[in-house]
């Protein structure tokens, strides 16, 4: 059962539980018992355990809960809090707890189509807008010469306290726990339901609604060269057993690849050279709570270009990468081709370019962007050094490129549960997009339909007409998926309705109305739309002529105004 | 260095999905388009065979007009298929077909041809046809060679000769195996082997299958389908030539590439609004002149389309004139017969008289009235107002005058009336002079006429009674109606209404797109409309634009970081 709300619904009084409290609870104990009765949760704890028969201690301490999410990356952050948020006892299950919400490749945020993506997650009461805006080291508008809907923000963003500025909120949310395990088993009970999750440590975890965020972590392998070894990222173990465990349940599974640059000592850069890319001096700002509007000093981009010798050395090497050398079929996104893709099918282009990004105001590397290749480390310094700038330069990470597994999203509803299994969601990667923001984006979604399941409601949606989320939930559902999915702005029909400004009129009267609009951010909300529409009453009945009024407004918005305009 | 093992089972779980998608895809077109439902209810009746009486069925078929094939008639089916019928797609039914495929009812012919089209096209005549020559069952069929043998019936009686040509997938019409039977033309015949096929396990086609098979599996496209239709009901050689330019396809040619350019162009500027900071800056102008030569071809399309309307439903030409100054001599002439009654008497024609001709293969519908003047007979004054009522709706007037008059006060009268007429409804109908009766006298100009000529298009001296002139009257008439610039060879191809329709939101789109570009809206606002355009260019084949775009972009420019 969906239930299908077309924002800007109006907000009726579906009642707000949220509780974005201040610090003060206890430290979470898990507990058996759900704080609040929950419909499947009672249902599930009726029919499959004796509290008070022989060994009820042991049974007692079963843990259970409303919701887990698997995953603490930035799907599995967004579905955390908004599950918990909503009032569902909500269990975080990650690999790695220092590694919450980490950027593993490019530490940036927005973009077009991706921008809006985190504003509308924003205008629903996610997190990913409020910490890009906190951590951001650098800010641009792009498409600025463009029309309002195309115009887009980029953060560069520090990707340390990014992930600590998460994990700060994950761990001060209430009602949700985190707990460091690899869960290898999805478990199902009767009537084709979820009931929770199994632990490579042979833990079990019970709950009515569980959403899965992988990430490139299921049998991911990571490639340098021909070298390869089971990770999920540089330096962290895969998560094996759930592929098995999904295909033994009658999902099909498909791979994807993708990869990241090298990263370079700042220290040993000579910036003198280099082109610099600086931050808009009026900065714009994710969220539209403007509380979070507190500006910092921004850091410096460079750009670079490859040169002949780049060139020669990749095509003198070309049997060593992946692809030309034929060791790796899956295909990776078009959107980021590896150094060695752009050289061999654009053969006419003499040199390519080369952002060179901060990952952070005090850690020295630097990101390669545009700048991934598949070649062995051996070759990679010698290759980073043939650009201008970097003859000296220190490498500190080496390119590597992942293989992971992913459920093709058709298995999916637009609610983002499986088909085949009540309960069972799916958010991020394993749905084969890429992209922090896309991640977030289905990782609300899933949060909020995953809380109310377990609580008996029925599902949300959102329309594909009705923003950039339901858009991007309605190709992955409904198409064919060839590489990891980004959204680009191209992917809507609708692309000029859906403007950065107003996600919030288009989403936050449906996010208080789901539950995760805090009283304050509604009387913002509500004052802003007052004066929206004051201004245009006003508008409405001011009326100025003149030509010369005319030619100042041309002068100044480079738009040209017909002889009387109200 | 191999795969692991899961790619490899995934990539071949990969491919069984494509044809589905591309089905969908299909049946999501089609609908609208030529296609009715099947009636599924056909296949599935018992097996026991009631011959319904021939001619209800055949009307019935007959009355639900088919946009494709509307040829060809079908007797009734007497039997479902034996065996499930093998998956299709497409929306499409599934199953191998049969039907009669030339006309039937008119007359005996020497040969009737049946036609089967499917996976089981080769199985099912292999129980129908029995080679004459002597080699081992079952029938082996030899692609595109004809072979000679009988057809039988279920019980293994002879029930004609026939001669079998096998087309094997995928060089057949409908990219299927294609099997046809030449029987004789004899409908007993005909009906007799088509029966026997439908036993055999084939199943009686729906009207127009067959095109629809070949147009589902990309034999032809949508533009080209429509004129297979056109060309089997084509009644004139004009019409048949244009139908069989645009089978070969000359006007999906160039829809195709109107099409290609536009997604070109989308192409460019979306590059650019997704990956602002990797692109070049866009040079507008050679954008605007892309954008006019799109739309310049659009207009020539637009025009042929004109031609098209007059080579089905042809032109009206009045001709008008004082009485007794020789339109139905001219008529007569023009039309090689005797059509209108000429006598020396003013005001023998009463009534408008039709007669037909053909200039440049358009049918022209020649009106000839009663000559205009004030007039207290009650018959002649009706006829009258039905020379001013033809010359309204004509398209296109000839104004007779006679050079033994001259232009006369009459004459001007005449044309007052008329230029009063045409404002009042509204329309403007070209004008042609013709000055009749040049044998007699020489014609002279006077004051009066150089009033007057100028709103004549074209000035043409004609002798009604020995045919001179009219050939350069048939000049002026194409002249004037701008068929000229059709030219005779080449590009003879036409436009039919949907595609008439979709050419004029294409050409609306570029009106639009060229307004915003004049108002300076930014880039994102140009795609709308020229997605549009590639959108309506797209409806004329029958293709769809969504991952073409964005493929095109990142196979045309180096993008990503």
């Amino acid at each position: 059962m969906l239930l299908r709300l077309r924002p800007p619904a109006t907000a009726a009084g579906l009642s707000s539980f949220l509780s974005s409290g201040p610090f003060t609870r206890p430290l979470p104990s898990p507990s058996w018992r759900p704080r609040r009765p929950r419909l499947s949760t009672a249902a599930a704890a009726a029919s499959s355990s004796a509290p008070n028969g022989p060994g009820g201690r042991l049974e007692s301490l079963r843990e259970r809960y409303d919701v887990i999410v698997v995953g603490g990356g930035h799907a599995g952050c967004e579905a955390a809090l908004a599950s918990a948020r909503l009032g569902a006892r909500t269990l975080l299950l990650t690999l790695n707890i220092d590694r919450i919400a980490w950027q593993p490749c490019n530490p940036a945020v927005g973009g077009p189509a991706k921008s809006q993506l985190v504003h509308e997650v924003d205008a629903l009461g996610g997190d990913i807008g409020k910490i890009a805006d906190r951590c951001y080291l650098q800010k641009r508008v792009l498409n600025s010469s463009k029309g309002p809907a195309v115009r887009a923000l980029r953060a560069q963003t520090d990707k340390r306290e990014y992930a600590m500025e998460m994990r700060k909120v994950v761990e001060s949310t209430q009602n949700l726990f985190i707990r460091e395990a690899m869960a290898t088993e999805v478990m199902i009970g009767k009537n084709d339901s979820v009931e929770g999750v199994h632990t490579f440590f042979g833990m079990d975890f019970y709950a009515p609604s569980v959403v899965l965020t992988t990430g490139t972590f299921m049998s991911g392998k990571i490639w340098v060269g021909r070298t390869s070894m089971p990770a999920g990222r540089a330096g962290e173990s895969a998560s094996q057993g759930l592929t098995e465990n999904l295909q033994h349940l009658g999902f099909e599974t498909d791979r994807l690849k993708t990869g990241t640059p090298p990263r370079i000592d700042r220290r040993t850069v000579d910036f003198s050279r280099l082109e610099a890319q600086h931050g808009d001096e009026e900065v714009g700002w994710f969220s539209f709570d403007p509380e979070l509007h507190v500006e910092r000093e921004q850091m410096c981009c460079y750009l670079t270009r490859t040169t002949k010798e780049t060139h020669q050395i990749v095509t003198d090497n070309l049997d060593e990468t992946p692809t030309y050398g034929g060791w790796v079929e899956a295909k990776g996104p078009r959107y980021c081709p590896a150094i060695e893709d752009k050289i061999v099918r654009f053969k006419d282009k003499e040199s390519h370019q080369v952002f060179l990004e901060p990952e952070g105001r005090d850690v020295p590397e630097l990101y390669l962007q545009g700048f991934s290749t598949g070649l062995p480390e051996r070759l990679q310094l010698p290759l980073v050094r043939t650009l201008p700038g970097l003859e000296n330069c220190v490498m500190l990470r080496p390119a590597y490129a992942v293989e992971y597994d992913y459920l093709p999203a058709y298995q999916c509803s637009r609610s983002l549960m499986t088909k085949r299994f009540e309960g069972l969601f799916f958010s991020g990667q394993i749905n084969g997009t890429t992209g922090y923001e896309e991640a977030a984006a289905q990782g609300i979604v899933s949060g909020i339909n995953a809380a109310r399941h377990s609580d008996g409601k029925p599902l949300i949606v959102l329309e594909r007409e009705s923003s950039y989320i339901g858009t991007l939930i309605d190709d992955l559902v409904t198409k064919d998926l060839r590489e990891p999915y980004r959204m680009l702005t191209s992917r809507s029909e609708h692309r000029l309705l859906f403007r950065s400004d107003n996600a919030d009129s288009r989403l936050t009267p449906f996010g208080r109305e789901i539950g995760l609009i805090d009283d304050r951010r509604w009387e913002l909300y509500k004052s802003k739309q007052a004066r929206i529409k004051e201004e245009k009453e006003r508008l409405k009945h001011t009326r100025v002529s003149g030509v010369e009024f005319a030619a100042e407004v041309t002068a100044v918005s480079n738009q040209p105004v017909k002889e009387s305009s109200t | 260095r191999t795969l692991p093992i899961p790619i490899q089972m995934v990539l071949l779980k990969k491919k069984e999905k494509i044809p589905m998608q591309m089905a969908r895809a299909v049946s999501r077109l089609l609908p609208f388009l030529l296609w009715r439902p099947p009636r599924p209810l056909l296949r599935r009746r018992p097996l026991n065979p009631s011959p319904k009486p021939l001619t209800t069925r055949a009307k019935a078929l007959a009355s639900c007009s088919s946009l494709v094939l509307p040829g060809d008639e079908r007797s009734p089916p007497s039997s479902p298929s034996r065996r499930a019928p093998p998956s299709y797609g497409g929306g499409g039914s599934p199953g191998t077909i049969a039907a009669i495929v030339t006309s039937l009812g008119g007359g005996p012919a020497a040969v009737g041809i049946v036609r089967l089209s499917g996976t089981d096209a080769v199985a099912v005549v292999g129980r129908v046809f029995r080679p004459a020559r002597r080699e081992p069952a079952p029938w082996r069929p030899r692609s595109h060679f004809v072979e000679y043998g009988v057809a039988l019936d279920g019980d293994e009686s002879v029930i004609d000769e026939v001669l079998v040509v096998p087309m094997l997938a995928p060089r057949s019409y409908t990219r299927e195996d294609v099997v046809e039977l030449q029987c004789h033309g004899n409908d007993l015949c005909l009906r007799r082997v088509l029966r026997a096929c439908l036993e055999a396990g084939a199943r009686l086609a729906d009207p127009g299958e067959f095109t629809l098979r070949a147009f589902l599996n990309g034999r032809l496209d949508l533009a080209q389908a429509e004129n297979v239709s056109r060309l089997i009901s084509a009644k004139s050689v004009a019409a048949a030539d244009s139908a069989l330019a645009g089978i070969q396809g000359g006007f999906s040619t160039l829809v195709k590439s109107l099409r290609s350019r536009c997604i070109e162009l989308i192409t460019e500027i979306e590059a650019r609004l997704d990956f602002e900071d990797e692109m070049p800056p866009l040079d507008p102008m050679m954008l605007l002149s892309k954008i006019n030569s799109m739309m310049q071809e659009v207009q020539d399309a637009l025009d042929t389309a004109k031609y098209d309307k007059l080579l089905l439903s042809g032109l009206q030409i009045a001709i008008i004139g004082r009485p007794n100054v020789g339109k139905s001599s001219l008529l007569n002439a023009w039309s090689k017969s005797e059509r209108a009654i000429v006598t020396e008497i003013a005001g023998t024609t009463r009534d408008v008289v039709e007669a037909n001709v053909s200039i440049h293969g358009i049918p022209v519908t020649l009106l000839d009235t009663a000559g205009i003047r004030e007039t207290d007979d009650i018959v002649e004054k009706i006829g009258v107002e039905r020379s001013e009522t033809a010359a309204l709706g004509a398209d296109m007037v000839i104004m007779t005058i006679s050079a033994v008059d001259g232009w006369t006060e009459d004459d001007t009268k005449l044309i007052k009336r008329v230029m009063i007429d045409e404002k009042c409804s509204g329309s403007t109908v070209p004008m042609v002079l013709v000055i009749n009766k040049v044998d007699c006298t020489p014609f002279v100009p006077g004051e009066e006429f150089e009033k007057f000529s100028g709103i004549f298009r074209k000035h043409v001296h004609t002798c009604a009674v020995t045919g001179k002139g009219i050939s350069e009257l048939e000049r002026a008439v194409i002249e004037v109606r701008g068929l000229e610039s059709i030219p005779s060879e080449g590009r003879r191809w036409t436009v039919n209404q949907r595609q008439l329709e979709q050419l004029m939101r294409t050409q609306e789109a570029f009106t639009r797109l060229e307004s915003s570009i004049n108002e300076q809206l930014p880039l994102d606002f140009w795609t709308i409309d020229l997605r549009e355009a590639a959108l309506a260019l797209a409806t004329i084949s029958g293709e769809d634009i969504s991952e073409e775009v964005l493929s095109s972009i990142f196979s045309k420019f180096c993008i990503g970081k």
